[in-house]
């Protein structure tokens, strides 16, 4: 029995909140994908843990988004009955993982930005994401030094692994600029302090990605980031196939509980 | 309505409660109860999370719950608070003796440098395996003394 799907208002802040809490359930799943397949114990821990890390965010995300919301819609029902024009994630959390090194790269570039995000959010005046800010602020520094040292290991390794994560990085490029651009339905909750606007993280984002990668010797492209449109609900094929694995149980037996 | 007397005795049972994951800690060691209150004519625990994705948590609060319902209270509500942030700081003194003694290296003050001493011959001849344990809060180690592997405690 096929479920409706939910569909949302155009509340500012739900939207805000859901844009984050996607970015950090797609990532997550994308990440659970090497859960038993990592090059190594240690790796297949780590990924997982991590996983299990955006999981919870996103899970504070949903829980508070309910409560903004006041439609009675559960974490469950923001994961499992949307539909994908309604998922607001950034396009570069839904691409496949390909190899070990694009999946490191990912997490690299996004971890990196989402330190400095989650930092300045410990000082939202919107006491909510602030809390959630200050737990999340620690998680994400231990993703971004285990990210970090990895694009050493292998910008820095064999040429085989150079040669992957300087292509990986090249694939990825193009869909790093949209975490740095604000939304228009954003403005006011950046004016109110309940927002910041990823714009003014561009330069120290940048200055940290350049830092790794002269040490990883990978040189950062100079395409233009000319990927966007997941925060708007615009997604590509991947995410469908990645809603098709993530959503099944709910949407083939609804209401399923264990 | 809940009594003071009672209300203590009630905030006894709860941080007595094994942690599930590493059941050598109480509840009250870990740190994370931060009220138990009467509510109408039960009682409220309220907790703080250790990390995001920790899926101990839920195991908590239905083990709070239980424990307490022994105990003769109810109806028991679980309140989760995420401000102030949970930290390794909250860890009591004997919390710390007994992962030691467990053969789990324990987390050092936030912020400092302490080095990781081997829980099972006491050196600080360690070097980290990998940071990702085998639960978000830990760490794997190793001795490069007595050459054993161990856990450490996440400082957080």
């Amino acid at each position: 029995m096929p479920t409706t799907s939910i569909a949302l208002d155009a509340n500012p802040l739900l939207r805000f909140i859901l844009r984050r809490a996607d970015d950090a359930l797609v990532l997550g799943h994308r990440l659970s994908e090497w859960c038993g397949h990592a090059p190594m114990l240690e790796e297949d821990m780590a990924l997982a843990n991590i996983a299990l890390d955006l999981l919870g965010q996103a899970r504070a995300l949903f829980a508070y988004a309910s409560l903004v919301e006041g439609a009675g819609h559960d974490e469950d029902a923001y994961a499992y009955l949307r539909d994908s024009g309604d998922y607001l994630n950034l396009l570069l959390v839904e691409q496949p993982n390909g190899d070990f090194a694009r999946t490191i790269l990912r997490l690299w570039l996004y971890s990196a930005f989402m330190e400095l995000w989650w930092q300045k959010m410990t000082r939202s005046t919107d006491k909510h994401l602030a809390a959630i800010a200050a737990r999340s602020v620690k998680e994400v520094t231990y993703h971004l030094r285990h990210a970090s040292a990895w694009v050493v290991r292998l910008g820095d390794g064999t040429p085989e692994s150079h040669q992957r994560t300087q292509a990986a990085l090249n694939l990825l490029w193009p869909f790093a600029g949209e975490m740095l651009t604000s939304e228009p339905d954003e403005a006011a909750l950046i004016a109110a302090g309940v927002a910041i606007d990823p714009e003014t993280l561009r330069a120290a984002w940048l200055e940290r990605v350049k830092a790794v990668a002269a040490t990883a010797g990978i040189n950062l492209p100079t395409t233009p980031f000319s990927q966007q449109g997941g925060r708007r609900g615009h997604h590509g094929e991947a995410m469908g196939h990645l809603l098709a694995e993530l959503q099944y149980m709910q949407r083939t037996y609804p209401a399923a509980q264990w | 309505m809940v009594s003071r007397l009672t209300r203590d005795q009630a905030r006894r049972i709860a941080e007595a409660v094994p942690d599930p994951e590493l059941p050598v800690l109480t509840l009250g060691d870990l740190g994370i109860i931060r009220d138990v209150a009467s509510s109408g004519a039960g009682v409220e625990v309220t907790i703080t999370p250790t990390y995001s994705g920790c899926p101990a948590m839920n195991t908590m609060g239905t083990d709070i719950t239980l424990a307490l319902a022994e105990a003769g209270f109810g109806p028991v509500r679980i309140k989760t608070t995420l401000s102030p942030a949970w930290t390794t700081d909250w860890i009591s003194a004997e919390g710390r003796a007994k992962l030691q003694a467990f053969g789990i290296a324990p987390p050092g003050p936030r912020g400092s440098d302490t080095p990781v001493a081997c829980p099972l011959c006491g050196s600080t001849n360690t070097r980290e395996i990998s940071y990702f344990g085998s639960t978000a809060c830990k760490a794997l180690w190793r001795c490069l003394v007595c050459r054993e592997p161990f856990d450490l405690f996440k400082c957080h």
